[in-house]
Protein backbone atom coordinates (compact mmCIF):
# COMPACT_ATOMS: atom_id res chain seq x y z
CA UNK A 1 0.00 0.00 0.00
CA UNK A 2 1.29 3.38 -0.97
CA UNK A 3 1.97 6.29 1.34
CA UNK A 4 -1.07 8.26 0.06
CA UNK A 5 -3.86 5.17 0.57
CA UNK A 6 -2.13 4.16 3.88
CA UNK A 7 -2.62 7.40 5.52
CA UNK A 8 -5.69 10.23 5.29
CA UNK A 9 -3.74 13.15 5.90
CA UNK A 10 -0.99 12.26 3.11
CA UNK A 11 -4.54 11.68 0.56
CA UNK A 12 -5.68 15.36 1.79
CA UNK A 13 -2.11 16.78 1.08
CA UNK A 14 -2.10 14.84 -2.25
CA UNK A 15 -5.37 15.87 -3.09
CA UNK A 16 -4.25 19.59 -1.73
CA UNK A 17 -1.77 19.82 -3.80
CA UNK A 18 -3.74 19.34 -7.24
CA UNK A 19 -5.43 22.57 -6.29
CA UNK A 20 -5.01 25.65 -8.53
CA UNK A 21 -3.96 23.46 -11.49
CA UNK A 22 -4.50 24.64 -14.58
CA UNK A 23 -5.71 22.84 -18.03
CA UNK A 24 -7.00 24.56 -21.08
CA UNK A 25 -10.89 23.20 -20.63
CA UNK A 26 -11.98 24.58 -17.19
CA UNK A 27 -14.13 27.21 -15.41
CA UNK A 28 -12.80 29.94 -14.25
CA UNK A 29 -14.27 30.54 -10.72
CA UNK A 30 -13.85 33.60 -10.06
CA UNK A 31 -14.42 34.07 -13.87
CA UNK A 32 -11.37 35.81 -16.03
CA UNK A 33 -11.60 36.89 -19.49
CA UNK A 34 -8.80 39.58 -20.99
CA UNK A 35 -11.05 39.83 -24.14
CA UNK A 36 -14.17 41.54 -22.80
CA UNK A 37 -15.69 44.24 -24.94
CA UNK A 38 -14.87 47.69 -24.43
CA UNK A 39 -18.28 48.64 -22.61
CA UNK A 40 -17.84 45.97 -20.53
CA UNK A 41 -16.51 45.90 -17.00
CA UNK A 42 -14.57 43.12 -15.77
CA UNK A 43 -17.13 42.84 -12.36
CA UNK A 44 -19.62 42.25 -14.84
CA UNK A 45 -18.19 38.78 -16.31
CA UNK A 46 -20.69 35.86 -14.95
CA UNK A 47 -19.00 33.14 -16.73
CA UNK A 48 -16.31 31.94 -18.01
CA UNK A 49 -15.18 27.91 -19.19
CA UNK A 50 -13.84 26.36 -21.71
CA UNK A 51 -15.72 23.16 -22.35
CA UNK A 52 -13.71 20.24 -22.95
CA UNK A 53 -13.95 18.16 -26.52
CA UNK A 54 -17.16 15.70 -25.93
CA UNK A 55 -18.02 17.96 -23.15
CA UNK A 56 -20.74 19.99 -21.60
CA UNK A 57 -21.79 22.70 -19.69
CA UNK A 58 -24.91 24.31 -18.39
CA UNK A 59 -25.79 27.97 -16.55
CA UNK A 60 -28.82 29.78 -15.65
CA UNK A 61 -28.71 33.66 -17.12
CA UNK A 62 -30.21 36.63 -15.94
CA UNK A 63 -32.35 38.58 -18.93
CA UNK A 64 -29.99 41.03 -20.21
CA UNK A 65 -27.15 38.15 -20.10
CA UNK A 66 -24.99 37.94 -22.62
CA UNK A 67 -23.21 34.57 -23.60
CA UNK A 68 -20.54 34.61 -26.52
CA UNK A 69 -19.07 31.58 -27.82
CA UNK A 70 -15.80 30.75 -29.53
CA UNK A 71 -14.94 27.45 -31.45
CA UNK A 72 -11.48 27.86 -30.08
CA UNK A 73 -9.73 25.92 -32.95
CA UNK A 74 -12.15 25.69 -35.48
CA UNK A 75 -13.69 22.56 -34.83
CA UNK A 76 -16.39 22.69 -32.44
CA UNK A 77 -20.35 22.37 -32.50
CA UNK A 78 -22.60 24.00 -29.57
CA UNK A 79 -25.23 21.42 -29.55
CA UNK A 80 -27.59 24.36 -27.60
CA UNK A 81 -30.93 23.98 -25.53
CA UNK A 82 -32.86 26.71 -23.49
CA UNK A 83 -35.44 26.58 -20.97
CA UNK A 84 -37.51 29.36 -19.62
CA UNK A 85 -35.38 29.32 -16.02
CA UNK A 86 -38.36 29.92 -13.29
CA UNK A 87 -40.77 27.68 -15.49
CA UNK A 88 -38.72 25.02 -17.67
CA UNK A 89 -41.90 23.31 -18.95
CA UNK A 90 -41.12 26.72 -21.29
CA UNK A 91 -38.13 25.96 -23.97
CA UNK A 92 -36.66 26.34 -27.09
CA UNK A 93 -39.05 25.01 -29.88
CA UNK A 94 -37.06 25.38 -33.14
CA UNK A 95 -39.88 24.44 -35.54
CA UNK A 96 -41.39 27.63 -34.37
CA UNK A 97 -37.96 29.25 -34.54
CA UNK A 98 -37.44 28.57 -38.14
CA UNK A 99 -41.66 28.92 -38.71
CA UNK A 100 -42.17 32.10 -37.20
CA UNK A 101 -39.17 34.15 -39.27
CA UNK A 102 -39.87 32.66 -42.20
CA UNK A 103 -36.28 31.10 -42.78
CA UNK A 104 -34.24 28.53 -41.12
CA UNK A 105 -30.52 29.46 -41.57
CA UNK A 106 -29.71 31.65 -38.23
CA UNK A 107 -27.62 34.74 -38.61
CA UNK A 108 -27.38 37.76 -36.28
CA UNK A 109 -30.58 39.15 -35.75
CA UNK A 110 -32.24 35.97 -36.13
CA UNK A 111 -34.46 34.55 -32.43
CA UNK A 112 -34.68 32.07 -30.57
CA UNK A 113 -38.09 30.91 -29.75
CA UNK A 114 -39.72 29.32 -26.74
CA UNK A 115 -43.24 27.34 -27.11
CA UNK A 116 -44.96 29.71 -25.80
CA UNK A 117 -44.51 32.73 -28.14
CA UNK A 118 -41.66 34.35 -26.41
CA UNK A 119 -37.70 35.04 -27.54
CA UNK A 120 -35.91 33.28 -25.20
CA UNK A 121 -32.84 34.25 -26.80
CA UNK A 122 -31.32 36.63 -29.76
CA UNK A 123 -28.41 36.35 -31.44
CA UNK A 124 -25.87 39.55 -31.34
CA UNK A 125 -23.21 39.09 -33.32
CA UNK A 126 -22.26 35.75 -35.79
CA UNK A 127 -19.28 35.58 -37.87
CA UNK A 128 -19.60 32.23 -38.40
CA UNK A 129 -22.91 31.78 -40.20
CA UNK A 130 -22.43 28.05 -40.15
CA UNK A 131 -25.14 26.79 -37.84
CA UNK A 132 -28.12 23.73 -38.03
CA UNK A 133 -31.77 24.34 -36.76
CA UNK A 134 -32.65 20.24 -38.39
CA UNK A 135 -30.39 17.56 -37.42
CA UNK A 136 -30.30 17.72 -34.12
CA UNK A 137 -27.75 15.96 -32.14
CA UNK A 138 -26.32 12.16 -32.03
CA UNK A 139 -27.38 9.83 -29.32
CA UNK A 140 -25.63 6.43 -27.74
CA UNK A 141 -26.71 4.30 -30.99
CA UNK A 142 -26.02 6.43 -33.60
CA UNK A 143 -22.49 6.56 -32.17
CA UNK A 144 -22.17 2.70 -31.46
CA UNK A 145 -22.70 3.02 -34.92
CA UNK A 146 -20.10 5.27 -36.67
CA UNK A 147 -17.76 4.99 -33.65
CA UNK A 148 -18.37 1.50 -32.64
CA UNK A 149 -19.05 3.04 -29.34
CA UNK A 150 -21.28 5.79 -28.16
CA UNK A 151 -21.69 5.13 -24.01
CA UNK A 152 -21.79 8.79 -22.09
CA UNK A 153 -18.66 7.06 -19.68
CA UNK A 154 -16.96 5.83 -23.01
CA UNK A 155 -14.72 7.20 -25.49
CA UNK A 156 -17.03 8.84 -27.72
CA UNK A 157 -19.83 10.20 -25.09
CA UNK A 158 -22.76 11.28 -27.72
CA UNK A 159 -24.56 14.67 -27.14
CA UNK A 160 -27.94 13.49 -26.46
CA UNK A 161 -26.83 11.78 -23.02
CA UNK A 162 -24.58 14.72 -22.76
CA UNK A 163 -28.11 17.38 -22.67
CA UNK A 164 -29.45 14.98 -20.65
CA UNK A 165 -26.84 15.58 -17.64
CA UNK A 166 -26.97 19.36 -18.21
CA UNK A 167 -30.56 19.20 -17.87
CA UNK A 168 -30.40 17.06 -14.60
CA UNK A 169 -28.13 19.26 -12.82
CA UNK A 170 -31.36 21.28 -12.98
CA UNK A 171 -34.13 18.69 -11.62
CA UNK A 172 -34.84 17.86 -15.11
CA UNK A 173 -35.21 14.41 -17.16
CA UNK A 174 -35.24 12.72 -20.51
CA UNK A 175 -38.90 14.12 -21.54
CA UNK A 176 -37.24 17.96 -21.26
CA UNK A 177 -34.53 16.66 -23.59
CA UNK A 178 -36.16 19.17 -26.50
CA UNK A 179 -35.01 19.13 -30.13
CA UNK A 180 -31.89 21.51 -29.76
CA UNK A 181 -29.96 23.69 -32.43
CA UNK A 182 -25.93 23.13 -33.48
CA UNK A 183 -23.83 26.33 -33.86
CA UNK A 184 -20.33 26.04 -35.88
CA UNK A 185 -21.82 23.20 -37.99
CA UNK A 186 -24.14 23.71 -40.47
CA UNK A 187 -26.47 22.25 -43.42
CA UNK A 188 -28.00 23.45 -46.54
CA UNK A 189 -30.85 22.28 -47.58
CA UNK A 190 -31.37 21.34 -51.19
CA UNK A 191 -34.26 21.91 -53.17
CA UNK A 192 -35.59 18.05 -52.56
CA UNK A 193 -34.94 17.97 -49.20
CA UNK A 194 -31.40 16.77 -49.02
CA UNK A 195 -29.33 18.13 -45.61
CA UNK A 196 -25.39 18.55 -47.22
CA UNK A 197 -23.54 19.20 -43.86
CA UNK A 198 -21.40 22.15 -43.77
CA UNK A 199 -19.08 20.68 -40.61
CA UNK A 200 -15.44 22.54 -41.70
CA UNK A 201 -13.41 22.63 -39.87
CA UNK A 202 -13.62 26.24 -39.91
CA UNK A 203 -10.54 29.30 -39.51
CA UNK A 204 -10.47 29.05 -35.84
CA UNK A 205 -11.33 31.80 -32.96
CA UNK A 206 -15.22 32.54 -34.47
CA UNK A 207 -17.51 33.10 -32.34
CA UNK A 208 -21.39 33.72 -31.90
CA UNK A 209 -22.67 36.27 -29.12
CA UNK A 210 -26.24 35.90 -27.59
CA UNK A 211 -28.32 37.79 -25.50
CA UNK A 212 -30.72 36.06 -23.01
CA UNK A 213 -34.43 37.92 -23.46
CA UNK A 214 -35.71 36.11 -20.61
CA UNK A 215 -34.21 34.25 -17.83
CA UNK A 216 -33.06 31.43 -18.94
CA UNK A 217 -31.29 28.03 -18.29
CA UNK A 218 -28.91 27.24 -20.90
CA UNK A 219 -27.28 23.73 -21.43
CA UNK A 220 -24.48 23.16 -24.06
CA UNK A 221 -22.93 19.60 -25.30
CA UNK A 222 -20.26 19.92 -27.26
CA UNK A 223 -19.67 16.85 -29.49
CA UNK A 224 -19.38 15.98 -33.03
CA UNK A 225 -22.08 17.00 -35.32
CA UNK A 226 -24.06 13.89 -36.29
CA UNK A 227 -23.78 14.05 -39.69
CA UNK A 228 -20.16 14.83 -39.37
CA UNK A 229 -18.76 12.62 -42.12
CA UNK A 230 -15.53 11.93 -40.78
CA UNK A 231 -14.54 8.45 -39.87
CA UNK A 232 -12.67 9.82 -36.47
CA UNK A 233 -14.48 11.08 -33.60
CA UNK A 234 -13.76 15.08 -34.09
CA UNK A 235 -13.96 17.99 -32.06
CA UNK A 236 -12.17 20.67 -30.42
CA UNK A 237 -12.86 22.58 -26.91
CA UNK A 238 -15.37 25.78 -27.15
CA UNK A 239 -15.27 28.79 -25.28
CA UNK A 240 -18.19 30.19 -23.20
CA UNK A 241 -18.20 33.58 -21.65
CA UNK A 242 -21.22 35.58 -20.19
CA UNK A 243 -21.44 38.73 -19.19
CA UNK A 244 -24.26 41.13 -17.12
CA UNK A 245 -26.23 43.74 -19.71
CA UNK A 246 -28.95 45.63 -19.99
CA UNK A 247 -32.89 44.58 -20.56
CA UNK A 248 -33.23 44.76 -24.46
CA UNK A 249 -35.04 48.61 -24.85
CA UNK A 250 -37.96 49.24 -26.80
CA UNK A 251 -35.89 51.09 -29.63
CA UNK A 252 -33.50 47.73 -29.56
CA UNK A 253 -33.30 46.97 -33.32
CA UNK A 254 -33.19 43.44 -33.29
CA UNK A 255 -36.64 43.38 -31.00
CA UNK A 256 -38.49 46.10 -33.82
CA UNK A 257 -36.64 44.02 -37.05
CA UNK A 258 -39.66 42.20 -38.53
CA UNK A 259 -43.63 42.23 -37.66
CA UNK A 260 -43.38 38.63 -35.94
CA UNK A 261 -40.08 38.77 -33.80
CA UNK A 262 -41.25 42.55 -31.97
CA UNK A 263 -44.53 40.32 -31.10
CA UNK A 264 -42.35 37.98 -29.25
CA UNK A 265 -40.44 40.72 -27.30
CA UNK A 266 -43.99 42.30 -26.63
CA UNK A 267 -45.03 38.56 -25.04
CA UNK A 268 -41.79 38.78 -23.17
CA UNK A 269 -41.99 42.34 -21.66
CA UNK A 270 -45.97 41.06 -21.19
CA UNK A 271 -44.90 38.02 -19.46
CA UNK A 272 -42.36 40.69 -16.83
CA UNK A 273 -44.94 43.04 -15.99
CA UNK A 274 -44.93 41.88 -12.69
CA UNK B 1 -71.67 -3.10 -53.24
CA UNK B 2 -69.26 -0.85 -53.68
CA UNK B 3 -65.92 -1.27 -52.73
CA UNK B 4 -64.57 1.44 -49.82
CA UNK B 5 -61.62 3.05 -52.21
CA UNK B 6 -59.83 4.27 -48.65
CA UNK B 7 -59.42 0.52 -47.93
CA UNK B 8 -57.97 -0.17 -51.47
CA UNK B 9 -54.23 -1.95 -51.04
CA UNK B 10 -54.45 -1.83 -47.33
CA UNK B 11 -52.57 -4.66 -45.43
CA UNK B 12 -54.45 -6.83 -42.95
CA UNK B 13 -58.01 -6.71 -41.70
CA UNK B 14 -59.50 -2.90 -40.12
CA UNK B 15 -59.95 -3.49 -36.59
CA UNK B 16 -60.55 0.60 -36.06
CA UNK B 17 -62.47 2.93 -38.35
CA UNK B 18 -62.23 6.44 -37.24
CA UNK B 19 -63.20 9.71 -38.60
CA UNK B 20 -62.02 12.61 -36.79
CA UNK B 21 -63.69 15.75 -37.10
CA UNK B 22 -62.26 18.76 -38.41
CA UNK B 23 -60.04 20.60 -35.61
CA UNK B 24 -60.38 17.44 -33.09
CA UNK B 25 -57.58 15.17 -31.40
CA UNK B 26 -57.07 11.82 -31.79
CA UNK B 27 -55.60 9.22 -29.68
CA UNK B 28 -55.07 5.26 -30.32
CA UNK B 29 -52.69 2.47 -29.46
CA UNK B 30 -51.08 0.98 -32.44
CA UNK B 31 -49.57 -2.34 -31.93
CA UNK B 32 -46.25 -3.98 -33.32
CA UNK B 33 -47.02 -4.61 -37.21
CA UNK B 34 -50.25 -2.84 -36.83
CA UNK B 35 -50.63 -0.43 -39.86
CA UNK B 36 -52.62 2.76 -39.45
CA UNK B 37 -53.61 4.57 -42.65
CA UNK B 38 -54.93 8.52 -42.66
CA UNK B 39 -56.79 9.42 -45.44
CA UNK B 40 -57.19 13.19 -46.36
CA UNK B 41 -60.75 13.01 -47.14
CA UNK B 42 -60.85 16.52 -48.44
CA UNK B 43 -57.60 17.37 -49.71
CA UNK B 44 -54.34 19.51 -48.40
CA UNK B 45 -55.70 18.56 -44.18
CA UNK B 46 -52.85 18.94 -41.85
CA UNK B 47 -52.46 15.67 -39.83
CA UNK B 48 -50.37 17.02 -36.82
CA UNK B 49 -48.71 13.49 -35.59
CA UNK B 50 -46.80 12.49 -32.80
CA UNK B 51 -45.67 8.71 -31.32
CA UNK B 52 -44.73 7.63 -27.92
CA UNK B 53 -43.61 3.99 -27.32
CA UNK B 54 -46.24 2.42 -25.65
CA UNK B 55 -44.08 0.97 -23.11
CA UNK B 56 -41.56 4.26 -22.17
CA UNK B 57 -43.42 7.35 -22.77
CA UNK B 58 -40.36 9.65 -22.48
CA UNK B 59 -39.17 7.54 -25.52
CA UNK B 60 -40.86 9.48 -28.55
CA UNK B 61 -40.79 10.42 -31.99
CA UNK B 62 -37.68 12.85 -33.32
CA UNK B 63 -37.92 14.82 -36.20
CA UNK B 64 -34.37 15.57 -35.76
CA UNK B 65 -33.01 11.97 -35.40
CA UNK B 66 -35.23 11.06 -38.37
CA UNK B 67 -34.41 13.73 -40.97
CA UNK B 68 -30.68 13.04 -39.45
CA UNK B 69 -30.53 9.24 -39.81
CA UNK B 70 -32.11 9.50 -43.71
CA UNK B 71 -30.20 12.78 -44.62
CA UNK B 72 -33.45 14.93 -46.10
CA UNK B 73 -35.86 16.69 -44.73
CA UNK B 74 -38.86 15.19 -46.45
CA UNK B 75 -40.69 11.94 -45.15
CA UNK B 76 -41.80 9.64 -47.94
CA UNK B 77 -42.55 6.09 -48.62
CA UNK B 78 -40.00 4.18 -46.79
CA UNK B 79 -38.89 6.94 -44.32
CA UNK B 80 -38.25 5.31 -40.79
CA UNK B 81 -39.77 7.54 -37.89
CA UNK B 82 -36.98 7.58 -35.35
CA UNK B 83 -37.24 7.94 -31.60
CA UNK B 84 -34.92 10.55 -29.63
CA UNK B 85 -33.24 6.67 -28.73
CA UNK B 86 -32.62 6.05 -32.19
CA UNK B 87 -35.11 3.45 -32.48
CA UNK B 88 -37.34 2.92 -35.36
CA UNK B 89 -41.11 3.64 -34.50
CA UNK B 90 -43.04 3.93 -37.33
CA UNK B 91 -42.07 3.11 -41.11
CA UNK B 92 -44.39 4.70 -44.15
CA UNK B 93 -45.23 1.49 -46.19
CA UNK B 94 -46.81 3.31 -48.73
CA UNK B 95 -48.08 6.98 -49.20
CA UNK B 96 -50.21 8.56 -52.50
CA UNK B 97 -48.35 11.87 -51.48
CA UNK B 98 -45.17 12.80 -52.50
CA UNK B 99 -43.88 13.93 -49.47
CA UNK B 100 -44.49 15.04 -45.88
CA UNK B 101 -43.50 17.87 -43.50
CA UNK B 102 -42.21 17.11 -40.54
CA UNK B 103 -40.28 20.55 -39.79
CA UNK B 104 -42.77 22.86 -39.26
CA UNK B 105 -43.99 21.90 -35.96
CA UNK B 106 -47.65 22.29 -34.85
CA UNK B 107 -49.39 25.59 -34.42
CA UNK B 108 -50.20 26.88 -30.77
CA UNK B 109 -52.30 29.63 -29.68
CA UNK B 110 -48.67 31.68 -28.61
CA UNK B 111 -47.05 30.79 -31.77
CA UNK B 112 -50.38 32.35 -33.67
CA UNK B 113 -50.08 35.60 -31.24
CA UNK B 114 -46.50 35.82 -33.69
CA UNK B 115 -47.26 34.55 -36.98
CA UNK B 116 -50.78 36.54 -37.42
CA UNK B 117 -51.40 38.39 -34.63
CA UNK B 118 -52.46 38.75 -30.81
CA UNK B 119 -56.41 38.50 -32.00
CA UNK B 120 -55.85 34.73 -33.03
CA UNK B 121 -55.06 33.77 -29.31
CA UNK B 122 -57.99 32.49 -28.56
CA UNK B 123 -58.69 30.43 -31.99
CA UNK B 124 -58.38 26.51 -31.22
CA UNK B 125 -54.74 24.94 -32.15
CA UNK B 126 -52.99 22.13 -32.30
CA UNK B 127 -50.95 21.83 -29.36
CA UNK B 128 -54.39 22.43 -27.19
CA UNK B 129 -55.22 19.00 -29.07
CA UNK B 130 -52.29 17.63 -28.75
CA UNK B 131 -52.60 18.83 -24.52
CA UNK B 132 -55.93 17.30 -24.68
CA UNK B 133 -55.49 14.00 -25.61
CA UNK B 134 -52.01 13.52 -24.32
CA UNK B 135 -53.48 14.53 -20.46
CA UNK B 136 -55.88 11.71 -20.62
CA UNK B 137 -52.57 9.56 -20.15
CA UNK B 138 -50.70 11.45 -17.74
CA UNK B 139 -48.60 13.41 -20.24
CA UNK B 140 -48.13 17.03 -20.37
CA UNK B 141 -46.53 19.85 -21.70
CA UNK B 142 -43.13 18.39 -21.65
CA UNK B 143 -43.99 15.38 -23.59
CA UNK B 144 -44.78 18.00 -26.78
CA UNK B 145 -41.70 17.95 -28.82
CA UNK B 146 -41.70 18.19 -32.66
CA UNK B 147 -44.19 16.44 -35.00
CA UNK B 148 -44.72 15.16 -38.36
CA UNK B 149 -47.52 17.20 -40.29
CA UNK B 150 -49.10 14.35 -43.18
CA UNK B 151 -49.90 16.37 -45.92
CA UNK B 152 -48.64 19.48 -45.23
CA UNK B 153 -46.00 20.73 -47.83
CA UNK B 154 -42.81 22.95 -45.86
CA UNK B 155 -39.95 23.08 -49.03
CA UNK B 156 -36.54 24.98 -47.71
CA UNK B 157 -35.08 27.26 -50.49
CA UNK B 158 -31.65 28.16 -50.95
CA UNK B 159 -31.64 31.23 -48.81
CA UNK B 160 -33.23 29.11 -46.04
CA UNK B 161 -36.47 30.64 -46.60
CA UNK B 162 -38.99 28.06 -45.35
CA UNK B 163 -43.23 28.42 -45.58
CA UNK B 164 -46.21 26.40 -45.56
CA UNK B 165 -47.03 26.42 -48.92
CA UNK B 166 -49.86 25.05 -50.90
CA UNK B 167 -50.48 21.66 -50.18
CA UNK B 168 -49.80 18.78 -52.02
CA UNK B 169 -52.41 16.60 -51.52
CA UNK B 170 -56.05 16.25 -52.84
CA UNK B 171 -59.61 14.40 -51.79
CA UNK B 172 -58.84 10.60 -50.79
CA UNK B 173 -55.21 10.94 -51.05
CA UNK B 174 -53.55 8.32 -48.16
CA UNK B 175 -50.40 7.43 -46.12
CA UNK B 176 -49.79 4.31 -44.36
CA UNK B 177 -47.62 3.40 -41.30
CA UNK B 178 -46.14 0.62 -39.89
CA UNK B 179 -45.97 0.23 -36.36
CA UNK B 180 -42.38 -1.06 -35.39
CA UNK B 181 -42.75 -0.99 -31.72
CA UNK B 182 -46.65 -0.51 -29.63
CA UNK B 183 -46.93 3.28 -30.13
CA UNK B 184 -49.62 5.65 -28.99
CA UNK B 185 -50.45 8.04 -31.58
CA UNK B 186 -51.98 11.53 -30.83
CA UNK B 187 -52.71 13.21 -33.74
CA UNK B 188 -54.48 16.48 -33.97
CA UNK B 189 -56.30 17.30 -37.26
CA UNK B 190 -55.32 20.84 -37.90
CA UNK B 191 -57.71 23.41 -36.72
CA UNK B 192 -55.72 26.54 -38.48
CA UNK B 193 -57.79 28.68 -40.13
CA UNK B 194 -54.98 31.57 -41.01
CA UNK B 195 -53.20 29.49 -43.57
CA UNK B 196 -53.95 29.31 -47.40
CA UNK B 197 -52.69 25.90 -47.55
CA UNK B 198 -55.87 24.48 -46.58
CA UNK B 199 -58.17 27.27 -47.89
CA UNK B 200 -58.55 28.57 -44.45
CA UNK B 201 -60.91 25.48 -44.40
CA UNK B 202 -60.00 22.44 -41.66
CA UNK B 203 -61.72 19.07 -42.81
CA UNK B 204 -62.24 15.68 -41.39
CA UNK B 205 -59.38 13.09 -42.07
CA UNK B 206 -60.33 9.21 -41.67
CA UNK B 207 -58.07 7.00 -39.48
CA UNK B 208 -58.06 3.54 -40.32
CA UNK B 209 -56.34 0.60 -38.19
CA UNK B 210 -55.47 -2.65 -39.61
CA UNK B 211 -54.29 -5.95 -38.06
Amino acid sequence: MSQILANPLAARDHARAMGGTQVETMPIIPPVASDLPEDVAAEDLLWEETIAAGGYATRRLARGARLRLIDLQGDACASLMLFNAEMPTERLNVADTVKIQWNAYLEAGKLLLSDMGRVLMSILEDDAETHDTFCGTSNEAVNTRKYGEGRNSGAFPNGRDRLLLGAAKHGLGRRDVHPCINLFKGTRIEADGTITPVIGPFDAGRSVVLRAEMDVIVVIANCPHVLDPREAWSISPLRVSAWRGAVTPTQDPIRNATPEGLRAFQNVEDYYRR
Amino acid sequence: MSADPHLSGLTGTPIHDEIVPARAPWLHTVKAGQTLRIVDLEGNQAVDFMIYAAADDAERYSAQDTVSAQGNLFLRGGSVLLSNEGNPMMTITGTSVEYHDTIGGACSCESNTLRYGHHTKSQHACVENFLEANLAQGRGKRDIVSNINFFMNVPVEADGALGIVDGISAPGLLVDLRAEMDVIVAVSNCPQINNPCNAFNPTPVRMIVAA
